[in-house]
């Protein structure tokens, strides 16, 4: 079985993320990792490949230069190699334009089943998963926090806001995982030195077939018009319990009309 | 005037209480069109309700794989709605998990501009405004669709108001022609909401606890201080992962974004990731025993102090101030 797994950089969550005022896009110069839901998509394409024997994992991502070190971590995970979709037209790119890339790198692999997280930790778009399955006919099973490939058919348990679903599909298939899909494992030091051998293929704008006037932050679908960030909260009232702590609590939410 | 589309969610049948607010945000951008897949034989009666909630138009697709296939039917019916409708301004659908999918391969299909997680949309001279926030509120970012028509994700609980009722005319579509493969829905586990309790998306209150309840026994003690405000519970992501509580109640970067009037955190140090899914809430209360914990820092009013104690004081006085 043939499986793509999708990774992201992205801003470290641990970190103060910015908006840049100037390009009023995602700053990205700060500390940048592997986005922790694609740790546990990798370890989820690893799971499927190593219940059918034979299968191969290539990870694939979009992104600078840097991006490079999210494809090695998934390497060293034990994925056997990688698409590094990298172009400056790229860069500023939406939702829309993000998958069309993915889909023109998937398309020519003929993958049988693509893994992506649910959603990133900076966009939170949640989109580009369901956008790659409508771009590639591929069966659509997203958000699923069990996945099971059995043969030819997967099944899974998808989340919803009220429960979740059984559901199931034929392959091909693109499936997204939710955080609860499995802990990472971590990478030893056999598999750090491998991943630095395994191929990593890298394709710009030429190589996908995208034409440079649908690219890049100046195409994108949608016009940032502002960005404004949220004023600081003010210092609140911190008391110390002297027994009476609750009631203050009360006191305050009542004169403040919340009770 | 141009059609806006409203893909209508249903739950048990009937439209979902998100519905009225997504037709009140289409009335502000043009003329609201529900868009419904449902199963044959009820139509009718679910058009004269949306039509009550504003919508003048009801493109219905009845289809008897409605509840068995995931997204791809309405998917298929917003496209028809598109095609059927002639002039369409915007397509307008709630921030759901399954409602935004299907907008996003709406998106796809029809060349559109896709917006996610709007909080707000208005008519402007330029175009449709939408208004996001980035990174749990950190920041407020207002955007238009550059081309193609905008598809819009509308967070629920973020516009108010009802839109004045419309005639809900109900025009077919035929989902025949779509070859879209999908899966199967082979089993539904979901709540219909057998609770009293408000939503955590659209309660005014959120009481919410952390790995300072200790267990799931004593996580009871966050549902009691909820159901005495008459708040929704949420959870930090450490409660979630200790098993005290369901998945669907964590609040934070990978879980629920809630802004409501007054948000308790309860025994929850307030990692940045949680602070990024309540800090945008008006009011901050917490309450934690670890002077240092880092949710003191966006508290309107903190306690330090031991939950075991404070929670059911401020129980009993709440409960008294009511009665």
């Amino acid at each position: 079985m043939k499986i793509a797994v999708l990774v992201k950089e992205v801003p470290d969550t641990w970190g103060d993320r910015r908006i840049d005022a100037s390009t009023k896009r995602v700053d990205r110069k700060g500390e940048v990792v592997i986005d922790e839901i694609n740790e546990k998509s990798v370890e989820a394409a690893l799971l499927v490949k190593e219940a059918n024997p034979g299968s191969e994992v290539t990870v694939v991502t979009m992104g600078p230069s840097s991006a490079l070190a999210a494809i090695r971590k998934a390497l060293a995970m034990g994925a056997d190699n990688g698409i590094h979709v990298v172009d400056d037209g790229l860069v500023g790119s939406d939702a829309m334009q993000t998958s069309a890339a993915l889909a023109a790198a998937l398309r020519p692999g003929g993958f049988d089943l693509v893994i992506t997280g649910n959603e990133s930790t900076d966009g939170r778009t949640a989109a580009v998963p369901a956008m790659l399955a409508e771009r590639l006919g591929l069966a659509q099973l997203t958000f699923l926090r069990t996945l099971d490939v059995t043969g030819d058919v997967v099944t899974g348990e998808r989340m919803t806001d009220d429960g979740h679903l059984d559901v199931r599909a034929s392959l091909p298939a693109l499936v997204s995982v939710t955080e609860q899909i499995a802990e990472a494992r971590f990478p030893n030091f056999r598999g750090i030195m491998a991943a630095k051998k395994k191929k990593v293929e890298s394709l710009g704008l030429a190589a996908l077939g995208l034409p440079a006037e649908e690219t890049g932050a100046a195409n994108s679908w949608s016009v940032v018009e502002d960005v404004t960030p949220r004023p600081a909260r003010s210092g609140g009232t911190i008391v110390k319990d002297d027994g009476t702590a609750g009631t203050q609590l009360a006191d305050f939410l009542a004169q403040a009309k919340l009770i | 005037m141009a059609h806006v589309l409203v893909l209508v969610d249903l739950a048990n049948g009937r439209p979902a209480a998100s519905t009225g607010e997504l037709l009140v945000a289409a009335a502000r951008l043009g003329e609201p069109a529900a868009v419904v897949v449902t199963e044959p034989g009820t139509a009718a009666e679910i058009a004269s309700s949306l039509g009550a909630l504003g919508a003048a138009t009801v493109f219905v697709a009845s289809s008897a794989d409605a509840d068995s296939r995931l997204v791809t039917p309405q998917v298929a019916a917003l496209h028809a709605a598109v095609l059927a409708a002639g002039e369409v301004s915007a397509v307008i659908v709630g921030n759901s998990i399954d409602s935004r999918e299907a907008a996003a391969r709406l998106a796809v299909r029809i060349d559109g501009a896709f917006q996610s997680d709007a909080v707000d949309v208005t008519a402007g001279a330029a175009g449709i405004l939408v208004t996001q926030q980035a990174f749990g509120g950190s920041f407020t970012v207002t955007a238009r669709a550059a081309r193609g028509i905008p598809v819009i994700s509308l967070r629920q609980g973020s516009v108010d108001g009802t839109a004045p009722a419309a005639a809900g005319t109900i025009r077919e579509l035929d989902l025949d022609a779509d070859t879209a493969v999908g899966a199967e829905i082979t089993a539904r586990h979901e709540q219909t909401q057998a609770s009293e309790r408000p939503s955590l998306q659209t309660a005014d209150i959120v009481v919410s606890g952390g790995r300072g309840l200790g267990s799931r026994e004593k996580f009871v003690l966050v549902e009691e201080l909820a159901d005495a405000l008459g708040a929704a519970v949420g959870a930090s992501r450490a409660a979630v992962d200790a098993g005290y509580c369901e998945h669907n109640m964590q609040v934070g970067q990978t879980g629920v974004t809630v802004s409501p009037n007054l948000y308790i955190a309860v025994g929850i140090s307030g990692a940045i990731q949680h602070r990024a899914g309540m800090q945008s809430a008006k009011t901050i209360v917490a309450i934690n025993k670890d002077a240092d914990s880092p949710i003191f820092d966006v508290a309107d009013f903190g306690v330090v102090g031991d939950l075991f104690t404070v929670v059911p004081q401020l129980i009993e006085a709440v409960k008294a101030r009511k009665s």
